[in-house]
C-alpha cells in the first residue's frame, strides 16, 4: 500500500481544502486539485460557481480563507514572488493600453515579467498570435479580438511554467482559438501547465475536469462565514 | 531596479502621449494663482505678503487634481492585476508610479512657480528657497497622495473623497514649505524648514509605498 503511493510522482503544483469567501459568502470549500507537469485542469461550472475566484486564488490575487497551495511541496505563500515569476495570468481584461502600440504594450510586460526576454521572443510572441503587421498600431484601435490575442501574446513573451487562463476564448474567432489551442499544446508538450476555465469549446486533450458547482456548499454552510 | 525603470519609462510615455493631465494641472496652478489678485486687489504690497502660501496652496490643489488617476486608469483596464503579479515587491510598483506622478505634474509646477512668483510681486530673495521648499515638498505630496488615491481606489466620486483625506495629511508640507519662504524673506535661515520637508520627504519615501501597496491590494480581492 505504502510503496504504491510513493511510487507516483508528486504533483509539481496542488492544492488541498481549498475555501474561497467573498463578501461573506463561501463561494467554493473543500476543493482539492494537483497538476503535474504537461498537465493541464479545465475549470468547468455555471456562472459565479467559483472559476475566476479559483483562478484569482491560484495566481495568489486572492487568498484562500483556508487550505494551502504547494509548488513542488512548498507553500506558495512563502515565496510570493517566486510564484509570480513562474505564472502567467489572464483575466477578464486585456490592459492593452490605448496610447501604447501593439508591440509596446507587450513589451512592457515582457520586460517587467523577465527583464531578460530579449526582444526576439516578443516579436515572435507577436507573430505566432497573428499579430505581426500590427505591432506599430496604437491599441485604442484594435479590436476585442485583436486586443485579446496582445494579451494572450504575453505568454509567449516571457516564459512561465504555469499559466492560469480565465475564459481565453472570449472574442476569439475559430481560426484564432485554433492557434490559441496549437499554443497550450505546445506549452504543455514542453511540461508546461496550464489552469483554464471556458464556456465555449476549447480543445484541451487529457485535460482533468474540474467541476466547481460540485464545491459550493449549500444551506447553512453557505452562510458559515456571518 | 529594471522593473522600477520599466514601470517609470512607460508612465511617462503614457503621460506623454495623452499629454492633458501635466498640462491640466500646470494650467490649473497658473489660472488659480491668477485669481488672487482679482480677488484680493492689486496692492502689490498685500500680494507680496500672501504670495508664497497662495503658491503653495494653489500648488497643493494643483497636484490634487490628477491623483485621482494615478491608478484608477490601471485598475480598470487590467493593468493593475498584472502589476500586482509581476516578481516584483507591489511597493516598487507604486513608489515608480508616484514617481512618474511627480516628474509629469510636481516638475512642471515647479517650472511655472517662477513666473507666478513674479506675478504676485515675490521679493527676489526668496525665489531660490521657493523652488528648493517646492523641489523639496512636492515629491511628499505625490507620496501621500498615492496612500489617498490607492484607498479610494473602486470608490464612486472618489476624486472628492481623495482630496478630503491627502489635504489633512499635506498641512505640515505647507506650513514648512511656506515657512521656509518666509523666513528667506525676512533674512533669515530656512535650511531649517527645508531639512525638516527633507526629513517628511525621508519618512515618505519607504512608508507611503508601503502604505499604498496595502491598500491596492485591498482594492484588487
Amino acid at each position: 500500500m505504502v510503496p504504491a503511493m510513493t511510487a507516483e510522482a508528486p504533483p509539481d503544483f496542488s492544492g488541498t481544502d481549498l475555501v474561497c469567501l467573498r463578501g461573506g459568502r463561501v463561494v467554493f470549500a473543500g476543493l482539492d486539485f494537483r497538476i503535474s507537469a504537461g498537465g493541464a485542469l479545465l475549470l468547468l461550472g455555471p456562472n459565479g460557481s467559483g472559476k475566476s475566484s479559483l483562478l484569482r486564488l491560484l495566481a495568489g490575487l486572492l487568498r484562500p480563507y483556508s487550505g494551502g497551495l504547494l509548488w513542488r511541496g512548498e507553500p506558495v505563500a512563502a515565496d510570493v514572488e517566486g510564484h509570480a515569476r513562474r505564472t502567467h495570468y489572464v483575466g477578464h481584461h486585456d490592459a492593452v493600453k490605448p496610447v501604447l502600440s501593439v508591440a509596446e504594450n507587450l513589451r512592457f510586460w515582457a520586460m517587467l515579467h523577465d527583464p531578460a526576454a530579449a526582444e526576439g521572443r516578443v516579436a515572435a510572441a507577436l507573430a505566432r498570435f497573428g499579430l505581426a503587421d500590427l505591432a506599430a498600431i496604437p491599441g485604442r484601435i484594435l479590436s476585442a479580438g485583436q486586443k485579446r490575442r496582445t494579451n494572450l501574446a504575453r505568454l509567449l513573451a516571457a516564459p512561465s511554467p504555469l499559466w492560469l487562463l480565465d475564459e481565453p476564448t472570449t472574442a476569439l474567432d475559430a481560426r484564432a482559438i485554433g492557434m490559441l489551442e496549437a499554443v497550450l499544446a505546445e506549452h504543455r508538450a514542453g511540461g508546461g501547465m496550464v489552469v483554464l476555465s471556458t464556456h465555449a469549446g476549447i480543445d484541451l486533450p487529457g485535460a482533468t475536469e474540474l467541476r466547481l458547482d460540485t464545491f459550493t456548499p449549500r444551506g447553512e454552510l453557505a452562510e458559515m462565514a456571518l | 531596479m529594471t522593473r522600477f525603470a520599466e514601470i517609470l519609462r512607460r508612465d511617462l510615455r503614457l503621460a506623454l502621449r495623452q499629454g492633458s493631465d501635466s498640462i491640466m494641472v500646470v494650467a490649473f496652478f497658473v489660472l488659480g494663482v491668477v485669481l488672487f489678485p482679482f480677488g484680493i486687489g492689486p496692492e502689490p504690497n498685500i500680494l507680496a505678503r500672501v504670495a508664497p502660501g497662495v503658491l503653495w496652496v494653489t500648488a497643493l490643489f494643483a497636484s490634487m487634481l490628477s491623483l485621482d488617476r494615478l491608478f484608477q486608469g490601471d485598475y480598470e483596464d487590467g493593468s493593475l492585476e498584472l502589476l500586482a503579479l509581476t516578481p516584483t515587491p507591489l511597493e516598487v510598483v507604486v513608489a515608480a508610479k508616484a514617481a512618474a506622478h511627480w516628474l509629469t505634474t510636481g516638475l512642471p509646477l515647479l517650472a511655472a512657480a517662477p513666473l507666478l512668483a513674479v506675478l504676485l510681486n515675490l521679493d527676489p530673495e526668496g525665489f531660490t528657497t521657493l523652488l528648493l521648499s517646492m523641489l523639496v515638498g512636492t515629491p511628499v505630496l505625490s507620496l501621500i497622495g498615492a496612500v489617498g488615491a490607492a484607498l479610494v481606489l473602486g470608490a464612486r466620486r472618489g476624486g472628492v473623497l481623495l482630496s478630503l483625506l491627502t489635504l489633512p495629511l499635506t498641512v505640515p508640507v505647507l506650513i514648512f514649505g511656506v515657512g521656509a519662504v518666509d523666513a528667506a524673506l525676512h533674512g533669515l535661515e530656512a535650511g531649517p524648514q527645508i531639512a525638516i520637508l527633507g526629513a517628511m520627504l525621508a519618512a515618505a519615501l519607504p512608508l507611503a509605498p508601503w502604505a499604498a501597496a496595502a491598500a491596492l491590494r485591498q482594492a484588487l480581492e
